[in-house]
């Protein structure tokens, strides 16, 4: 059956993962977020430990896409992964390190003798939460701004730039997909602490919370947005594989695919509606909205970061050292056995689905936080 | 052509990965074995109902916990090492490697982590059943995780199910089920695995000895060592099974490593396998005679002919053999590899030089002739030598690998003795008043880390200098970046996880002397 599909629609079949975990992972920043708000939200230690619970149940959900979406990467797209990770060194390892702090916070944060103190792994909670959003919006950034590499002939990456990708905080771009991921993620957890917490306290004060992050939220994103449909795009000649710059690329992309127009509308407006639901309706079930709002949109940047004959990970250095998701990618062969694993993927998302709400039908209460046996 | 890295920049970049993945590996074998013994347990209280096997499996769940989060900490930065460090690697062998990662993430990852949510906190939130059956799929989902990862390693050591494709100048996959079900890989899932649960077994007998030693929670202790002991004596057993197998594999996939493993320099029929040995300097002679290579060593006559080959009589080649060649053996002199394997780097430049000319008719020549069977038999199988010219770059680190293996031998004849030992006395005597047993059972859990550990520097610095065996050389592997810049993120791992390796110790060491919850 996938053996008949072409290596083009192959490519295309894997990119679509490829966004579809991209898009996942910024909506379980909600994690993320939220733990840059346990000092904001949380002023007693029965309501930070409310709040650590409530995202510390989900933190490796977060951390799990994160780790597919690289293993994803390596296997269908492995230029890129030996690209941009042996090049913006960096940056990645920055990103990594506010990864490995977060992995032990919440397990050793209250358990006694833990030779750091528990502030010290709040901060670390907090550091991921900043650090971990801001950086990877960055570096996604460089799919649309392009990065400083040459690939010799034997596909080897040569990176131009001293700074090892950190010179991609020099694009006021990238920042601002920086900046959107950082908000986005923080007002994500402010819903999501109003939607899964039995407090008063903690949801009051969520709500007032909440204008203050999905206000910038807005503004910068739609600085980015608006950046992102009047600037120059990487355009790839389907024919050729010649890469040359194209005007309004992205907005001729997003034009050109009207049902990625159709989602991405979508999306906004879920994201959107969850805020406003919970701002001005004064309900509590805004993530349910946001959540995927966020999945939808984010969905859409990825495609039309890689659809259309167009370069994901453009060279400033090389034009024609340039990623595309046909040079990039896997063989055929390979692409057709993990299309096959791939097919498990619903059956991987019912099941999560299915024990997700079976752990969140009830709030969680401070009450639970007393008989628990296993509290972070 | 590949852009040979200085030996500054490959000798930190080696060290880092080594750094990185023996911290990971501190903690993933407990892991792979005590989510079983802790599903045991689960399903003990599940069919009988008694409280005292659900605060059993509460207690070492809490001890699991504490060494999951950290696992997790150090296995991230080794998924994005390879990318990082060694990204001219990862190009080369992505095509292969990325399938096993990718469906890793894909099957196993998430099934551990949402199963793991529910198994700490789904007491109150799901049934009984349905909770056991998270704490299983936890267990089979962390096992699951190491077999793609270890598949992806046992490619490495013996790359099959593949060919190179000179247009895109890397290895592609040919056959996925070679790749997956070859023998290296296979006997590397099962040995490592089972290697986890031996040493997860010591852990909870060790925990459980002090628990006795100290005359506290007595009938808990007992019955965890009960389940340990059994789980442990049945794994053990398993694994010296999978060990000889393993070794039998790299007699013919990895003959150098063999000769590391065992000090052997002049090969010969019917070759002993040395049980206890001093090495001398065994890196530098190479003219030695058998025997001279160490101060003083024990041999079991004929044995090592007759573990890698199953015939007692079989020719065991020794490095000199590998290294100069032995005509009547049929093996080939390492410079003569390296001649073919230069032909190999050469032809693949003409064709990248003709393709870039747009020299249609001589790159469809090369094309052709890169891609036959015959080109590959004869050159391709060693394109890796081309990157060397001197023979003895081609010895790993003998004194490492010898030593190494045979501690971890040595440990695991040791464990069979210990699981088979706790079992009698606990059936047939008073096991509280063997102290001096429980206490070296205590002491045998830093035995199980070290043999454990030991294991993997056989497997890795036994088949230096390859990164992928016979095709790509560990130097030819590595990302150009600075030495410095490795230099420094090396100590910044350096610190960062031992830090947190102290924080987990204690935090471990405290939660065993309070012991489990009433």
């Amino acid at each position: 059956m996938l053996e008949n599909l072409s290596h083009l629609a192959l490519q295309h079949y894997w990119w679509v993962i490829i966004s579809l975990l991209g898009a996942l992972f910024v909506f379980l920043t909600f994690v993320q977020g939220g733990q840059t708000l346990i000092y904001t939200i949380g002023k007693t230690e029965g309501e930070k430990t409310l709040l650590l619970n409530t995202l510390g149940r989900k933190w490796e959900f977060t951390f799990t896409t994160l780790v597919t979406f690289g293993g994803a990467f390596f296997a269908s797209f492995p230029l890129f992964y030996a690209t941009s990770f042996g090049g913006a060194y960096w940056v990645w390892l920055l990103i990594l390190v506010a990864f490995i702090i977060q992995a032990v916070s919440y397990e050793f944060r209250k358990k006694p003798a833990n030779f750091l103190g528990a502030k010290t792994y709040e901060i670390f909670l907090v550091i991921n939460g900043v650090a971990g959003t801001i950086l990877i919006g960055t570096a996604v950034g460089t799919f649309f701004n392009g990065a400083e590499f040459i690939l010799n002939d034997m596909n080897q990456v040569l990176w131009q730039n001293s700074a090892r990708g950190l010179e991609a905080v020099l694009n006021i771009h990238n920042v601002a997909l920086g900046a959107t991921v950082f908000f986005l993620a923080r007002t994500l957890g402010l819903l999501y602490f109003i939607y899964t917490i039995d407090d008063e306290t903690i949801v009051n004060r969520s709500r007032k919370r909440l204008i203050y992050c999905a206000l910038p939220f807005l503004v910068v994103f739609l600085f980015f947005v608006i950046f992102l449909f009047l600037k120059d795009g990487f355009a790839v000649n389907s024919e050729t594989g010649v890469i040359s710059v194209e005007p309004y690329k992205y907005w001729n992309n997003l034009i050109q695919m009207p049902l990625a127009l159709v989602i991405f509308l979508l999306g906004v407006v879920g994201v959107l509606w969850g805020i406003i639901t919970v701002l001005f309706r004064n309900r509590d079930n805004g993530f349910l909205f946001a959540g995927p709002g966020a999945v939808l949109t984010v969905f859409v940047l990825f495609i039309l970061a890689g659809f259309n004959n167009t370069s994901f990970y453009p060279s400033l250095s090389d034009m024609q050292s340039s990623l595309t998701i046909q040079n990039a990618s896997s063989s055929r062969f390979t692409l057709v056995v993990m299309s096959y694993v791939s097919l498990i993927i619903p059956f991987v998302f019912a099941y999560i689905y299915y024990f997700w709400r079976a752990m969140n039908r009830k709030k969680i209460t401070d009450e639970e936080m007393n008989n628990e046996s296993h509290v972070y | 052509m590949i852009e040979l890295a200085d030996l500054s920049l490959v000798s930190w970049s080696r060290a880092q990965f080594a750094l990185t993945a023996m911290y990971h590996w501190l903690f993933v074998p407990l892991t792979l074995g005590i989510t079983f013994i802790i599903a045991f347990m689960e399903t003990i209280y599940v069919r009988t109902g008694n409280e005292e096997w659900k605060r059993m499996t509460k207690f070492w769940m809490t001890l699991f916990g504490i060494n999951f989060a950290i696992g997790v900490a150090t296995g991230i930065i080794l998924e994005f090492e390879f990318g990082t460090n060694w990204s001219a690697y990862s190009w080369f062998v992505g095509d292969i490697f990325g399938a096993p990662l990718a469906i890793e993430g894909m099957l196993a990852f998430f099934m551990e982590s949402t199963f793991i949510a529910i198994m700490f906190f789904g007491w109150n939130k799901v049934s009984k059943k349905v909770h056991l059956l998270a704490t299983w799929l936890t267990a089979v989902g962390a096992n699951l995780s190491a077999l793609w990862i270890l598949v992806a390693n046992g490619w490495m050591q013996d790359p099959v199910g593949m060919f190179f494709n000179p247009d895109t100048a890397r290895n592609e996959m040919q056959n996925f089920w070679e790749v997956l079900f070859s023998q290296v890989a296979v006997d590397k899932w099962l040995h490592t695995t089972s290697s986890g649960f031996v040493l997860a077994s010591i852990f909870v007998i060790g925990i459980s000895s002090w628990f006795l030693l100290k005359k506290r929670e007595v009938s808990l202790a007992k019955k965890s060592i009960l389940v340990a002991a059994v789980f442990g004596l049945i794994s053990s057993i398993y694994l010296v099974g999978t060990g000889d197998s393993s070794a039998k594999s790299v007699a013919v996939t990895q003959p150098m490593k063999l000769a590391a493993m065992e000090g052997l320099y002049n090969g010969e029929e019917g070759t002993g396998l040395v049980a206890i040995g001093l090495l001398k300097d065994a890196n530098t002679d190479r003219s030695s005679e058998p025997l001279s290579n160490f101060y003083v060593k024990m041999e079991i006559p004929k044995f090592l002919s007759f573990l890698a080959f199953a015939d007692w009589n079989a020719f065991v080649p020794g490095i000199n053999d590998l290294l100069e060649g032995n005509e009547e053996q049929g093996i080939m002199a390492a410079t003569e590899k390296i001649e073919r394997g230069k032909v190999a780097i050469r032809k693949l430049s003409e064709f990248k030089e003709a393709k870039k000319n747009g020299n249609e008719a001589i790159a469809r020549a090369l094309r052709d002739e890169l891609t036959s069977e015959q080109f590959k038999e004869e050159y391709f199988s060693y394109f890796g030598y081309g990157y060397f010219t001197d023979v003895k770059d081609l010895i790993p680190n003998i004194p490492l690998t010898f030593y190494s293996f045979h501690i971890m031998v040595a440990l695991g004849f040791l464990f069979v003795a210990l699981f088979a030992l706790s079992l009698f006395l606990l059936l047939k005597k008073d096991i509280t008043r063997w102290r001096w047993f429980l206490r070296f059972a205590v002491l045998a859990i830093p035995l199980a880390y070290i043999a454990s550990m030991s294991g993997w520097v056989v497997a890795e610095v036994g088949r230096q200098p390859w990164v992928v065996q016979d095709l790509m050389p560990t130097m030819a592997g590595v990302t150009r970046i600075s030495s410095g810049s490795v230099k420094l993120t090396f100590w910044l791992f350096v610190v960062l996880f031992t830090i947190l390796l102290i924080a987990e110790l204690k935090i471990m060491f405290r939660q065993i002397k309070i012991g489990p919850k009433h």
